[in-house]
């Protein structure tokens, strides 16, 4: 018994002293003066790496489940005669909650994944090391780019797997299972509302941004810079962004949806 | 013997309760190499990560050029670096830069140098260690060895008045390794720069050190000049320098007697 309770004080302790180090780590990445010479070139690279490399998965999945997403739509829809109103529902579902949340999924498994691993390499080859004696800071250097690139992304991301989905259900539920184009349009125009809908969705990709990209360049400066603790870190960054995601997405949505 | 550049006192360092050094006293004179000897895991690299303060001391003090630098903030020790090279076990060059970039690094950041100039110096450090024809290649097209001159000549680059080498011997076929310790001792006498060497090498690092210390479970063993610490009559220092196998170094990790354990075993 007095055992357990010393592993539950221990978990307890390891895990405070992580939230404060991932603070400290965000606070001195981000805070302090912009260098302008090495600056945008650094956050460019990062954007295309982090953002443009994530494209791919993105355009496809969205396509994926934009047209799973129409033919189920269709299944319930047709049964009440009410097949007109798939591009209100296709719409709404994907921007309100399955965009943020499938894209920000996606952007762990892809991005979050591979920022981890890339910076404890670093680590484990003693690059950050170098850095840090060469006189730069390694947290303005590596992680400052690569969190303002996650961040900057990932509602552009959610966006993009949007509008793909939105086509793919319009080539099944119109070009496949026959849906009136202008209904299906139609529809759709009426009832999104910008700011209840495309906004809020927007705000949602933008935190998931903040929390998947904090998660991943903190579990990469605090892996152990051995191969097990590179791919422990790889693992916890997929895992814990997974949860932290769908864990806010709960909240926002309480906030932003909640019944009055 | 010269001033001293670096003076460590009293200096322990714990990871949770365990010592990994524990009242160090050292000192380090300007101009000159002095190597830290010691067998695997006693405390050598993270004592240069002490001086080169990635790690903070336990307790003790560490004066270099009269400052004490375990009292200095976060940007003061990022401008302190400045007059610091270290050479890395691995080399530590940055994946993505192609060898030229790394070198050129430093004095990217540091300087505010035209960029015909930067091109002058990183090929005047890259030929003084036979890689000029080599700048345009990425640290993954590098032999082990190559991978180690680009870095010493990014160390280099900036003129530093001291240079840390980690292990630089380690893995090195003997021809490398003779390459090196010329490189070592020429950059000391052509710079003047202080150099530390931390090695558990004992033939490379006799032939080119001014003074030794020998390391041994976080504390100092022996120490003087190479004769004197060859000659030395400690029992410690001279299984180290001999590699005999057992001895107060024991070969054997702590465990209860041998004929019990078996027969518990065996019951």
């Amino acid at each position: 018994m007095l055992g357990f309770l010393q592993r539950l004080g221990r978990s307890g302790l390891d895990t405070a002293a992580a939230f404060g180090r991932a603070g400290i780590l965000l606070w001195q990445a981000l805070w302090g003066p912009m260098d302008w010479r090495d600056g945008p070139a650094l956050l460019f690279r990062q954007l295309y790496f982090v953002g443009v490399f994530s494209l791919i998965i993105i355009v496809v999945s969205g396509v994926l489940i934009g047209m799973v997403l129409a033919l189920q739509g269709y299944t319930v829809l047709v049964r009440f005669g009410a097949e007109s109103a798939l591009g209100e529902m296709v719409s709404l579902t994907l921007l309100r909650e399955l965009g943020p949340v499938v894209a920000a999924l996606l952007f762990a498994g892809r991005a979050g994944s591979a920022l981890t691993a890339e910076i404890g390499l670093m680590k484990a080859t003693e690059q950050l090391a170098a850095m840090d004696m060469i006189g730069v800071d390694p947290l303005r250097r590596v992680a400052r780019p690569r969190l303002w690139a996650g961040i900057i992304s990932m509602p552009i991301l959610a966006q993009v797997f949007n509008m793909v989905a939105i086509l793919g259900a319009v080539a099944v539920g119109v070009s496949w299972l026959d849906v009136d184009a202008g209904s299906f349009w139609s529809n759709m125009q009426g009832t999104v509302d910008f700011r209840e809908d495309v906004l809020n969705g927007v705000i949602k990709a933008f935190a998931f941004g903040i929390v998947v990209t904090w998660i991943a360049v903190f579990e990469g400066f605090d892996a152990e810079p051995t191969p097990e603790g590179i791919s422990t870190a790889t693992t916890r960054t997929v895992v814990y962004s997974s949860l932290a995601v769908l864990a806010m997405d709960f909240l926002l949505t309480a906030l932003m949806f909640g019944v009055d | 013997m010269a001033a001293n550049w670096i003076e460590i006192r009293d200096l322990s360092f714990k990871r949770g309760s365990r010592a990994i050094l524990d009242s160090l006293d050292i000192d380090i004179p300007q101009g000159r190499i002095t190597a830290i000897l010691g067998p695997s895991g006693c405390g050598k690299t993270t004592l240069l990560r002490l001086i080169g303060s990635q790690l903070r001391p336990t307790s003790g003090s560490i004066h270099i050029d009269g400052v004490d630098i375990t009292r200095l903030n976060r940007r003061e020790l990022f401008v302190s670096r400045e007059r610091v090279g270290m050479l890395f076990q691995s080399g530590a060059l940055f994946t993505d830069l192609s060898v030229y970039e790394n070198v050129a690094f430093p004095l990217r950041l540091h300087t505010q140098l035209p960029e015909g100039m930067i091109h002058d110096l990183v090929l005047m450090k890259l030929h003084a260690v036979g890689l000029r024809g080599a700048r345009d290649l990425m640290p993954a097209e590098l032999s082990g060895g190559m991978a180690r001159r680009a870095a010493l000549a990014r160390a280099i680059i900036l003129d530093p008045e001291l240079i840390m080498y980690d292990e630089p011997f380690v893995g090195q076929d003997p021809i490398f390794a003779g390459v090196l310790r010329d490189l070592i001792r020429r950059i000391n006498q052509a710079m003047g720069c202080t150099c530390i060497i931390v090695s558990h090498d004992i033939a490379e690092t006799v032939a080119i050190s001014d003074y030794m210390y020998v390391l041994a479970n976080g504390r100092i063993i022996g120490q003087g000049t190479p004769d004197a610490v060859m000659k030395s009559d400690d029992a410690r220092v001279q299984q180290f320098l001999r590699g005999l196998p057992d001895g107060p170094v024991p070969f054997h990790y702590p465990a209860p007697d041998y004929r019990r354990d078996m027969l518990l075993e065996g019951e």
